[in-house]
């Protein structure tokens, strides 16, 4: 049952870089990907690695706060905080205790399209562990104590975010651009939705939406495929089978290039910035990939990063990102400027934006944003919580196990044309909206 | 390129650096090493520590400089940080943007940062590419060149840093005015990034006057994590580090805190305040300054008393009475000046900062009284001992607590026996600590609220 297929990614994938770069060889060590189904049917994809005494174990079921029903915003986000407190015969107190004596960490946080959890553990408390989480995934009680503690932590925290600019932002941008569907609303909620939420709804919420069948894991450590067949088990084989059926539309953004200032007497503007996107699974993806880390991608060497802050000095942080959700694409960014340049600001992004569109990456551009690409993936394999992340990632978009051998090879493709095409058809200057919060001079909302 | 939070990230790996109190206890050690490190210190003076972690081939390479913000002269708050930025801005071998032109072409991750002790550098790449991000690092330590034209559109980005970080959250220029009061005389009474007048006002001459006095190889500290041995690292770091002139020897001549005696109170309103906050932080023995030998058990005191949904203040706050939202209690000794020991309570609705401080006064004499019991030390000792398990395994983990604590003066023994000198931590010590550590006159109590709130003791 356990280990059916097996690949050695890396060993490949040093070979493409070394070839691109011609530095010389190297030894390739080298990162087995196992599929481990157990006898109950839970699947999961598994990398050993003995070195040290750790398990780190990440999953994700699919269906987040996207689906909260209406009026209840912020169940999702409400019962991440309730999983760990208190489950089976074990009261919120006796429970953080167990976890804190085992030193095990087991945390859970909703998405708008997942609700992913994650366990660390020593080796030696593996068994405990594992019961730690069958109990919080399978009997969680949603005491009274916690409940309303809980929700009081989740109250405190949405009156903040009402002076928070970023929040605020950015809460105003997806409102504009989701007038119509889930996406729109606050994963978090707001104070009436979240004191909406009963018990009734916390214990809905765990008996319908988490199950094997809308279940991704990923695990990285010190633990064997024929220990881990009997550990996913113990930990998920009391889930239900089948997650109570749910629907939401695919949706277009809303595009349009207007600006819309939110008043707040902040001493700094902070700007959102956002057109339609592509979802994960179009053809055009890698190339709108490398064309966004041109633009405005990570690193210090982004046309936005260049323009805004380095040669201007108008912003601390400026950046763009592709954003694709289950049902809708995004493309956004975000910059923090000072009040009285805020106008200038928004004005170099949209001229950046528009000369990218016109005329795309260079030749030049191009070949640098893939060697960043290539070259930088394996770092990402920074600890094992993070390589359990990414395994998770790769299952719930559908990438396939063999995606880390691939994925090189799929920037690599993208050519000159490509790019340029992409930036022609992607990039839409006339759908690119602003939203800006603070005291920022000479805009006002307007298209 | 981003200043780092005194508090800390909160991360156990990070509080791993360790120790003065080495009790010269010799035998079977009860606990693993940590990092399992080599090291080696080149001619000129600079020191080298190798951080074995085989799991892929990449490595993080880190260059530490023994100056911080508080190495900062009258009148130059944010110099250090400033510098940070200005370090990005090229030199004759490697022009304005080819350095991180040249780590992003090689797959590389980079980025830098700037503590009160500190500034580092660093970049994660594939182990073929570290030389080249050495030839580069090692460039860089004496050969930067700056003029006018660089250094005023970063002024104004690091003027927008601190608009971004300090001025729109009222939380941190609490933060800062805590700070002020705090340390009467100690440099940490300045924030790392600087007042904003002053980082107006900062001088290329000034600047780079900076740079050539602390900016030298016996001044800095090489770190490299990954796959990699002394043996393998040894050549490079002769070749680009070895070559570069021992600067003249430095001396942190920092100001130092006189006797406090005196209890002080910091209010703060502000507009945008929606969660009110009571807090109070004591000038607390470091590895380096004041009672030394408490420093172990102050960690595990803090532990106990604050950190987890088990401690006595989260129970006793947020679960069994109801009061808060929520609350604990923060403590590192790892500072080359004095330490803070920091208590922090969030009040539900309806609750006032002064019921809340009188309920912190009586939590804390009950402590005082009844004492930290035996049980409450032994569990948070395994809690803190596992974490020195989880700290191995992620890839930066090691070079930055390595790095922090030879930065500050400690030595890598004292990282390494961390496990086994918080295992010594007796009963006694914890209880000796807290009655050490909680003396009125060396405290200030903070209050933040909203502005048209009454509630406030002006």
């Amino acid at each position: 049952m356990a280990g059916a297929i097996s690949m050695r990614w890396f060993g490949r994938l040093l070979l493409l870089i070394v070839g691109l770069l011609a530095l010389g060889p190297r030894p390739a060590s080298a990162i087995d990907i196992q599929r481990v189904s157990s006898a109950g049917g839970v699947e999961a994809w598994l990398i050993e690695d003995h070195t040290n005494p750790i398990i780190a174990v990440n999953f994700a079921f699919r269906g987040g706060s996207a689906l909260d029903p209406a009026g209840k915003e912020g169940l999702a986000d409400m019962v991440s905080g309730l999983l760990d407190e208190g489950g089976g015969p074990l009261d919120s107190m006796a429970f953080q205790r167990k976890l804190e004596d085992l030193a095990v960490t087991l945390r859970f946080e909703a998405g708008r399209d997942t609700f992913g959890g994650r366990l660390a553990t020593l080796t030696e408390n593996r068994d405990a562990a594992f019961d730690l989480l069958r109990l919080a995934l399978t009997e969680p009680r949603f005491d009274a104590e916690p409940v309303e503690r809980i929700r009081g932590q989740i109250l405190s925290n949405l009156r903040s975010q009402t002076e928070d600019p970023d929040t605020l932002a950015r809460q105003a941008l997806f409102a504009e651009l989701f007038p119509a569907h889930p996406y729109g609303r606050r994963p978090d909620g707001t104070e009436e939705t979240v004191n909406a939420i009963t018990a009734e709804d916390l214990r809905g919420f765990a008996a319908r939406r988490l199950a094997r069948d809308n279940l991704v894991i990923g695990v990285v450590g010190d633990i064997s495929s024929g220990e881990l067949v009997q550990a996913l088990d113990q930990a998920f084989g009391k889930l239900p089978e089948r997650a109570a059926s749910w629907r939401l539309e695919a949706t277009a953004p809303r595009a349009a290039n207007t600006v819309t200032v939110v008043k707040k007497a902040f001493p700094q503007s902070a700007i959102v910035f956002a057109q339609r996107g592509l979802m994960r699974d179009d053809p055009d993806y890698y190339a709108a990939y490398v064309l966004n880390h041109i633009l405005g991608g990570g690193g210090f060497t982004s046309r936005l990063y260049t323009e805004v802050r380095d040669k201007r000095g108008l912003a601390y942080s400026v950046y763009s990102a592709l954003v694709p959700m289950d049902f809708a694409g995004l493309m956004l960014g975000a910059a923090g400027t000072r009040n009285d340049r805020a106008a200038e600001t928004v004005k170099v992004i949209q001229d950046e934006w528009r000369r990218m569109a016109t005329e795309g990456p260079t030749a030049e551009e191009l070949e640098d944003a893939k060697l960043y690409l290539t070259g930088s993936f394996p770092l990402q394999f920074s600890s094992s919580d993070r390589i359990g992340g990414i395994l998770t990632a790769i299952q719930l978009d559908d990438l396939g196990i063999d995606y880390l051998d691939k994925r090189n090879a799929l920037i690599e493709a993208v050519t000159l044309e490509d790019a340029r095409r992409v930036a022609r058809t992607l990039l839409d200057p006339a759908g690119l909206g602003f939203v800006v919060v603070g005291q920022p001079a000479g805009i006002e909302t307007g298209g | 390129m981003t200043p780092i939070s005194r508090l800390g990230s909160g991360l156990r790996a990070a509080l791993a650096a360790a120790a003065l109190m080495a009790t010269g206890l010799v035998g079977p050690a009860a606990e693993a090493a940590v990092f399992n490190p080599e090291t080696f210190t080149l001619a000129n003076g600079m020191q080298v520590v190798v951080v074995p972690n085989h799991r892929m081939p990449v490595v993080t390479h880190m260059v530490w400089y023994k100056v911080g913000a508080a190495d900062e002269g009258d009148g130059e708050s944010g110099i250090a940080h400033f510098l940070e930025h200005l370090m990005f801005k090229g030199t004759e071998n490697f022009p304005a943007g080819v350095f991180s032109q040249t780590v992003a072409r090689n797959g590389g991750r980079e980025n830098a940062f700037t503590s009160s002790d500190y500034t580092g550098y660093h970049q994660t790449v594939a182990k073929d590419r570290l030389e080249l991000v050495m030839r580069m690092e090692a460039d860089r330590m004496t050969h930067l060149i700056l003029n006018e034209e660089q250094v005023a559109p970063e002024r104004q980005v690091v003027l927008e840093e601190r608009r971004m970080r300090t001025e729109s959250d009222p939380g941190a220029l609490l933060g800062e005015y805590i700070d002020a009061a705090l340390f009467l005389n100690y440099p940490y009474r300045r924030p790392v990034i600087g007042w904003e007048h002053e980082i107006r006002a900062l001088s290329l001459e000034r600047i780079m006057a900076f740079y050539k006095k602390w900016y030298a190889p016996n001044n800095a500290i090489l770190v490299v994590a990954g796959d990699m041995t002394a043996a393998e690292l040894k050549p490079l770091a002769e070749k680009y580090y070895g070559v570069i002139p021992r600067g003249p020897d430095m001396e942190r001549l920092r100001p130092q805190e006189p006797e406090q005696r005196a209890p002080r109170r910091v209010v703060f309103k502000d507009d945008r305040v929606r969660q009110p906050q009571w807090g109070r932080v004591y000038l607390a023995p470091s590895y380096f300054f004041g009672d030394t030998s408490q420093v172990y058990a102050l960690e595990v005191l803090g532990d106990v008393l604050g950190s987890g949904a088990t401690s006595r203040f989260y129970r006793h706050f947020v679960i069994e009475g109801q009061k808060a939202v929520s609350a604990g209690v923060y403590y590192s000794g790892r500072a080359v000046g004095p330490a803070r020991f920091g208590l922090y309570v969030a009040p539900r609705p309806g609750v006032t900062l002064a019921e809340t401080e009188t309920a912190v006064d009586a939590l804390l004499a009950d402590a005082v009284t009844g004492g930290i019991t035996a049980e409450e030390v032994e569990r948070a000792k395994d809690r803190i001992i596992a974490s020195a398990v989880y700290a191995r395994d992620s890839l930066g983990g090691g070079a930055r607590a390595l790095g922090a604590a030879l930065a500050i003066g400690l030595a890598v023994e004292d990282v390494e026996e961390w496990p086994e000198r918080i295992r010594a931590v007796t009963t006694e010590q914890v209880n000796a600590a807290l009655k050490a550590v909680l003396d009125p006159g060396r405290s200030v109590t903070s209050e933040l609220l909203p502005t048209d709130s009454a509630d406030g003791k002006v």
